[in-house]
C-alpha cells in the first residue's frame, strides 16, 4: 500500500513511528517459559502481536568422525501459512532460509553452546540439540522474535533421562541438569526507513524500509553475529548506531529470559 | 477400571479452548486436550490459487495439518508426511460437510492447524480447534463439529484416549460429529470390535460431543462478548 | 410466540436451533431445515416480528452492488486495473469505469492508478459468475494520496458508520479528522497531526470491539469529548479532492 508506505516514511522523517514508539523502542515483549512439556526446552515469545514458539529436542547420536568429542547443534525455522495471509505454498523461500540461517549462526557458530560439553562418550555418543522455530503470527520482526525464542528455549532446556541402553527414556521424568550455555544471544533488528533506523519494525515499517541490519549480542556486551539485508547501503554511522543500541537494548531484553 | 491419569471412563481430558489467539488469521483457536495442543487459523473465504483447482459451484475447504518438530517425544521432521497429508484430507472432509461452501463459489477456505504438542488425539484436537476457528472467522456453517476418540480397555469403553492408552486399547475410534444435526462427518477405526461395541461407542461420542460443543461455544462467547 | 428457543440478542454459534416452528422465517444468516430455523453464523440473535436473523460478529467482505469500498490496486492490465477489496474475489476496474476518456494505447495506465495505490470506488456490478466490477463515477470516488489506512472487521462496519452515518459523522465533527470508511472494512483517515489520527484510530477500534454494547454512541461521544479537540460545526467533506483525469 503506497499510502501507508508514504505515511510511515513521512512520520520517520519527523522522528516518529506509526504506533507512537520511539525509534529505539521495542513493542512489549513477553516470554512464556516451557509451554511445551514434551520438549526438553521451549519458549513462546510475543513481541507486540508477533508470536513464535521455539522448541528444543535432545537426542543421542554418533559424533562426526572428524569431531569425536563434540555434540552437534542445529536450528531450523518454518514459515507456517498460519502466520500470515501472504504465505505462498511451495518450497521454503529465500526469506525463510535466511531467517533459519541467522538463528543458526547466532547460536551455533557464535559458540553460545559449548559443543564439547555435549559429549557423552568420545567417539561413540554425543548429544544432538535441535532447535525448531514455529511462527504463529507475523506482525513484523520475525528475526528478533525467533532468535529470542530460541535463546529462551535453550536457557530452560534440561537433559532427558537415559535408559540402560544409553537411549533417551521418554517415560522417565527429565533430569534437572540444564543444558550448559555459554551465553544467551539476543538479536536486535533495525530497518532503515528514509534516513532513520527503526528498532523492532512492524510489518508496515518493514514494507516501507529499504535496508535492514540485525546485530546479535552476547551477555558480555560483545557482538556475536551480524546480518545486513535489503538493497540500500548503510553508512558506518548507521551501523555503529545499530551496534550501540543493540548492546544497550540487548541487555534489557536478556533480563526477560528466565 | 483405572485410567493412567485417574479419569473416569467417560471423562474427557482437561479441555481448554481459547478463540481468537492469532491476529492475522480471520478466525483462530487454541485447543488443549490434556497434553495435546492444537492451534488453528482460518483464512478466507479467499481467492483460490492455483485457479485450475477452483470449483465453479462452491468453495473448497483446504486443511493443512502439521506437527511442530518439537511436539513429540522423538523430534519429527519438519514438513509434510504421508500421515499429515492423510489427516489433512480427513479433517477437510469432516469440516467441509458443515460449511455453506455454496455461498462462495470458486473460493478457498484455508484452515491451518499446527500441533504444537502431541499426546494422542491430535486429529480430534485439530478438528475441534478448526471448527472453533471457522465459527470465529464468521464462516457460515450448518453446525459446529465436535471430535473425540473412543477406545476399549479391559472391556471398558473409554473416552478421549490419552498417551499410552492408545496402545492399551483394542481400538482407536475417532469420530467427528455435528451435535445439532446429529450427523457424523468423520469416522475412522483401527482395531477389532463388534457391532455392539460400535453402538455403545457412538452413544459415548454423542454424549461427549455435547460437552465439547458447550466448551466451544463458551470460548467463542468469551472472545466476542468479553 | 413462546416456542422461541432464543431471546433477542442471545449469543449463538452456527447450528444452534432458534425455533421449531413454521410460524417464523429464516432471515439473514439463518437457515431452515424442516420445521427448524438454525443459526448459520456466530453472532447475536435478532428477532424482528416473525423474521429471525443473526447479526454476525466477524466475517470477510462480500461485494454487493453500490457498496463504496477502499481497495488496493494489485495489477495494471491493458484495459483496466485489478483491485483487492478483501473479498473472496478480485475486483476489476475497467477503463470504462473511470471518468473522462482515456486512450489506452497512448496512456500509461499505471500513471493513473499504479500497483499499491489505494482507491475509493463503488461496486458497479457483481455477476452471477463472481465477476466484480468497480466504477469511479461517484462524486466521492478518488485515489488517496496522504493519510493512513486502518483495517477493521468488515462485520462491524455498519456500527462504525452508525445509523445513516451518525457515528462516523460524530467522529469527524468532534475531531476534525477526515475519515472514509469503506464497506469492505478498510478505513482511510487524515487528521491535523498524528496524535489526532492515533486518537481516531483508537476510537474506531473501540467501536469495533464493543459493537455489542448497548448505548455505545453515548459512550463514544464521551470518549470523543475527553479528547479536547476544538469543536467543528461542519463535517469535513472528504469528497472535495478529485483525482485529475
Amino acid at each position: 500500500m503506497r499510502v501507508q508506505d508514504d505515511f510511515v516514511r513521512k512520520l520517520a522523517s519527523e522522528g516518529k513511528r506509526i504506533d507512537g514508539r520511539k525509534m529505539d523502542e521495542t513493542r512489549p515483549i513477553e516470554i512464556i517459559s516451557r509451554p511445551i512439556e514434551k520438549a526438553e526446552g521451549s519458549a513462546l515469545v510475543r513481541i507486540g502481536d508477533t508470536q513464535v514458539i521455539a522448541g528444543v529436542k535432545l537426542s543421542v547420536a554418533e559424533p562426526y568422525s572428524d569431531r569425536p568429542d563434540e555434540g552437534s547443534l542445529m536450528a531450523g525455522a518454518e514459515f507456517s501459512p498460519i502466520a500470515s495471509p501472504d504465505f505462498e505454498p511451495g518450497p521454503p523461500n529465500a526469506e525463510s532460509i535466511e531467517l533459519a540461517r541467522v538463528i543458526d549462526r547466532g547460536i551455533r557458530e557464535s559458540g553460545a553452546i559449548d559443543v564439547k560439553k555435549l559429549c557423552i562418550k568420545k567417539g561413540e555418543k554425543v548429544w544432538m540439540v535441535s532447535v525448531d522455530i514455529n511462527i504463529l503470527d507475523n506482525h513484523g520482526n520475525l528475526l528478533d522474535a525467533s532468535a529470542l525464542a530460541a535463546s529462551a528455549a535453550l536457557a530452560n532446556t534440561v537433559f532427558p533421562a537415559l535408559d540402560k541402553d544409553g537411549k533417551v527414556d521418554f517415560y522417565a521424568p527429565k533430569t534437572k541438569t540444564k543444558l550448559p550455555i555459554a551465553f544467551k544471544p539476543v538479536a536486535c533488528t533495525f530497518y532503515k526507513v528514509g534516513d532513520k533506523m527503526l528498532l523492532d519494525p512492524t510489518r508496515d515499517e518493514e514494507h516501507a524500509a529499504t535496508a535492514r541490519i540485525t546485530i546479535t549480542t552476547r551477555d558480555d556486551g560483545n557482538v556475536a553475529a551480524i546480518q545486513k539485508g535489503g538493497i540500500e547501503g548503510l553508512t558506518e554511522e548507521e551501523i555503529m548506531y545499530a551496534a550501540e543500541t543493540s548492546i544497550k537494548k540487548g541487555k534489557d531484553i536478556r533480563k526477560l529470559i528466565k | 477400571m483405572k485410567r493412567i491419569d485417574g479419569r473416569k471412563a467417560d471423562e474427557l481430558r482437561e479441555l481448554e479452548i481459547e478463540a481468537g489467539v492469532l491476529r492475522n488469521a480471520t478466525g483462530s483457536a487454541r485447543v488443549r486436550m490434556g497434553r495435546t495442543i492444537a492451534v488453528a487459523g482460518v483464512y478466507g473465504p479467499r481467492e483460490m490459487f492455483p485457479r485450475r483447482l477452483q470449483k465453479n459451484e462452491k468453495a473448497t475447504v483446504q486443511v493443512r495439518y502439521t506437527m511442530a518438530p518439537f511436539s513429540t517425544d522423538e523430534r519429527v521432521r519438519p514438513g509434510r508426511s504421508r500421515r499429515s497429508q492423510e489427516i489433512s484430507m480427513v479433517a477437510a472432509n469432516a469440516l467441509e460437510a458443515a460449511v455453506f461452501t455454496e455461498d462462495f463459489p470458486k473460493a478457498s477456505i484455508d484452515v491451518f492447524v499446527d500441533i504444537i504438542q502431541a499426546d494422542a488425539g491430535t486429529r480430534t484436537a485439530a478438528i475441534n480447534a478448526a471448527a472453533v476457528a471457522l465459527a470465529d472467522a464468521g464462516v457460515p456453517m450448518r453446525d459446529m463439529i465436535c471430535s473425540v476418540a473412543i477406545g476399549k480397555i479391559d472391556g471398558t469403553y473409554v473416552v478421549d484416549l490419552a498417551g499410552k492408552e492408545e496402545d492399551a486399547s483394542v481400538c482407536d475410534f475417532p469420530v467427528s460429529y455435528m451435535p445439532n444435526l446429529k450427523k457424523v462427518t468423520h469416522m475412522q477405526m483401527d482395531g477389532n470390535i463388534t457391532k455392539k461395541d460400535m453402538e455403545e461407542m457412538m452413544k459415548l461420542v454423542v454424549k461427549t460431543c455435547e460437552k465439547i460443543h458447550k466448551a466451544q461455544k463458551e470460548a467463542l462467547e468469551k472472545r466476542w462478548l468479553k | 410466540m413462546s416456542d422461541l428457543l432464543k431471546k433477542d440478542r442471545d449469543f449463538v454459534v452456527p447450528g444452534e436451533k432458534l425455533v421449531e416452528s413454521m410460524e417464523y422465517l429464516p432471515g439473514r444468516n439463518c437457515f431452515r431445515d424442516g420445521d427448524i430455523v438454525f443459526a448459520k453464523k456466530m453472532g447475536l440473535v435478532n428477532i424482528s416480528g416473525r423474521v429471525l436473523s443473526v447479526i454476525p460478529l466477524n466475517g470477510i467482505y462480500m461485494p454487493a452492488r453500490d457498496d463504496m469500498i477502499i481497495g488496493e490496486v494489485t495489477d495494471v492490465q491493458s484495459n483496466g486495473w485489478v483491485v483487492d477489496v478483501g473479498a473472496p474475489y478480485q475486483a476489476y476496474l475497467p477503463l470504462s469505469g473511470i471518468r473522462g476518456y482515456l486512450d489506452s494505447a497512448k496512456t500509461d495506465l499505471s500513471k493513473v492508478y499504479g500497483v499499491g495505490d489505494m482507491i475509493y470506488g463503488k461496486i458497479k456490478m457483481v455477476s452471477s459468475t463472481q465477476s466484480v466490477h468497480i466504477s469511479m463515477f461517484d462524486r466521492m470516488c478518488r485515489k488517496f494520496s496522504g493519510g493512513r489506512i486502518l483495517k477493521v472487521n468488515p462485520a462491524k462496519v455498519p456500527r462504525i458508520i452508525g445509523k445513516s452515518g451518525s457515528m462516523i459523522d460524530m467522529i469527524k465533527r468532534k475531531t476534525g479528522c477526515r475519515v472514509v470508511v469503506g464497506q469492505n472494512g478498510v478505513v482511510w483517515l487524515e487528521g491535523d497531526c498524528p496524535k489526532t489520527e492515533e486518537f481516531v484510530m483508537d476510537v474506531i477500534k473501540q467501536i469495533q470491539d464493543n459493537s455489542h454494547v448497548e448505548g455505545l454512541t453515548n459512550k463514544i461521544e464521551k470518549v470523543l469529548d475527553s479528547g479536547n479537540f476544538p469543536a467543528r460545526d461542519r463535517v469535513p467533506d472528504e469528497g472535495v479532492e478529485y483525482e485529475k483525469d
